[in-house]
């Protein structure tokens, strides 16, 4: 066993001292200090999957985006198209490097056509802001507000009854990627309906103060109904479930959105074009030579990060994440093989402690996802 | 719960209880707790020869991979076949239910020069902070 043990030099969240308080294992992520578990993961993620579970999120990056010609900075910025969304709604979007390599994959909030919140993952706060102010033209105004905004994730098919109950919160309603201001304790909360878990769900962000505010009464009045805290353990077992793609793991600068399966937040067609669009476009046009694969192990070995793929008994390969599922009640993971083995049904093979392994390639999500539709 | 101040400690959190030649090796649980949730053990082979410090064998959990390693020299004797079918033990009953395997130790005082419960407990503290 090795213990990592950075903790004095990783950032503190508003949440901090309650994570110790109930007792958190704290781990570091992202440059970030954050529980990994507070009881186990095991019983945290089937928490989510039937209850309610709550995850301090404060880590996550906001970078607001305002002025004249915004709509049109962000179309030319980022790959997808904003085109699809009216205010009030949420679009997933990728930001990418001049050769078509994903930076970042961002939530864009979008308030009005001159008025964004980006939603960034945590390690990529600095990155993408630079990469962003490197492009923006005058009349732009760039604010990273993320030191002084928390965000707590409410998520499991008890959320929503559980919002409408504690806060009075009008969440009912909103559509799945929307989200809307509300009020607590006179202060203004944005809600959207989003998260990472696969489950029906609400992110709630709001001042360092108050996070910890809503946190509390959360914990306190919502026991009852079924809320818990959960960690960064959890998360991740969920969003791999989900079939969701963890940044800096499952995609990075090396990797482009169609390799990683993220075409669908790729617009070839938007008018003006993309920064990056023709390497892409290139792409398209050749094909990919490798592309992300989802798989299920045939044993009960895990794959984790790093392992190695083997096809037709060549490297074929590299696993991104893998894990016990827990609702899955297998083993699964995400990885790049050589286009041709990416599709269902194909048996792979995974060196894991030097031996090779059989897996075989199952379609994405590995677990139905509970969004809200309306 | 079993006496654990009579048994000897690895750095590597290892406990063994020696009987004649026969060293029984499990986890302490302290790193039961810190590899939480075991979802698979890969026991060893009997009649593996192994060094101490050798890796032994591999727990899996939710979080990771651990290997745990031989704690002296000798020869796998017997495994615990259970933790095939319910690693969860580890966690349940790290000291008891929970051993891992047995070694026929090639010279048995080699377990006296690991470390006694104190030192472990004052190495695994002075770890963290």
């Amino acid at each position: 066993m090795t213990t990592l043990d950075l903790a004095e030099k990783l950032k503190k969240t508003p949440l901090y001292d309650e994570h110790v308080r109930l007792g958190g294992k704290m781990v570091g992520f992202g440059g970030w200090s954050l529980p990994v578990y507070y009881t186990s993961i095991l019983s945290e993620h089937q928490w989510t999957r039937q209850s309610c579970a709550i995850f301090d999120v404060s880590h996550l990056g906001e970078i607001r985006v305002q002025g004249k010609g915004a709509f049109e900075f962000l179309q030319h910025r980022l790959t997808n198209d904003l085109g699809k969304v009216k205010p009030g709604r949420i679009l997933y979007n990728l930001l990418c490097n001049k050769d078509g390599g994903i930076l970042d994959d961002i939530l864009v909030y979008c308030e009005s056509a001159e008025d964004f919140y980006l939603i960034v993952n945590a390690a990529n706060i600095e990155g993408d802001f630079e990469a962003l102010s490197a492009a923006a033209m005058p009349g732009i105004t760039l604010t990273d507000q993320s030191s002084r905004t928390a965000c707590i994730a409410a998520q499991g098919p008890k959320a929503e009854a559980i919002l409408e109950a504690l806060f009075s919160f009008a969440v009912k309603n909103m559509p799945y990627y929307s989200f809307r201001q509300e009020n607590f304790l006179g202060e203004p909360v944005w809600i959207s309906r989003s998260g990472y878990t696969g489950e029906d769900g609400f992110e709630i962000f709001s001042s360092n103060d108050l996070s910890l505010k809503i946190w509390h009464k959360l914990l306190s009045d919502g026991l009852s109904l079924g809320v818990l805290p959960a960690g960064l353990g959890a998360r991740n077992t969920l969003r791999l479930e989900a079939g969701n793609l963890l940044c800096g793991s499952d995609m990075d600068s090396t990797t482009t959105p169609l390799e990683a399966g993220l075409g669908f937040a790729v617009s070839f067609e938007k008018a003006g074009g993309f920064f990056g669009s023709e390497p892409l476009l290139e792409q398209k046009k050749n094909g990919v030579t490798r592309k992300i694969a989802a798989f299920k192990m045939l044993d009960k070995r895990i794959a984790r990060d790093h392992y190695k793929i083997f096809g037709a008994g060549q490297e074929i390969g590299a696993v991104t994440s893998g894990s016990y599922a827990p609702t899955v009640a297998g083993n699964i993971g995400l990885g790049y093989v050589a286009k041709g083995f990416e599709l269902p049904g194909t048996l792979i093979e995974i060196e894991i402690h030097g031996q090779r392994v059989g897996a075989q390639v199952v379609k994405r999500p590995f677990v139905p996802s509970k969004h809200k539709k309306f | 719960m079993a006496d654990t101040s009579k048994l000897r400690y690895t750095e590597t959190h290892e406990w063994v209880h020696l009987t004649g030649k026969i060293a029984r090796v499990g986890i302490t649980d302290h790193a039961q707790k810190e590899i939480s949730d075991i979802v698979f053990i890969e026991l060893p082979k009997i009649g593996r020869a192994v060094k101490g410090k050798d890796s032994a064998m591999v727990i899996e959990s939710v979080k990771a991979a651990f290997d745990i390693y031989a704690p002296v020299a000798g020869k796998i004797v017997k495994i615990n076949e259970e933790l095939s079918k319910k690693p969860e033990i580890v966690n349940q009953s790290p000291y008891e239910n929970g051993w891992l395997f047995e070694i026929e130790c090639d010279d048995p005082l080699e377990v006296e020069s690991l470390l006694t419960e104190a030192q472990y407990q004052n190495a695994k503290n002075t770890s963290h902070h």
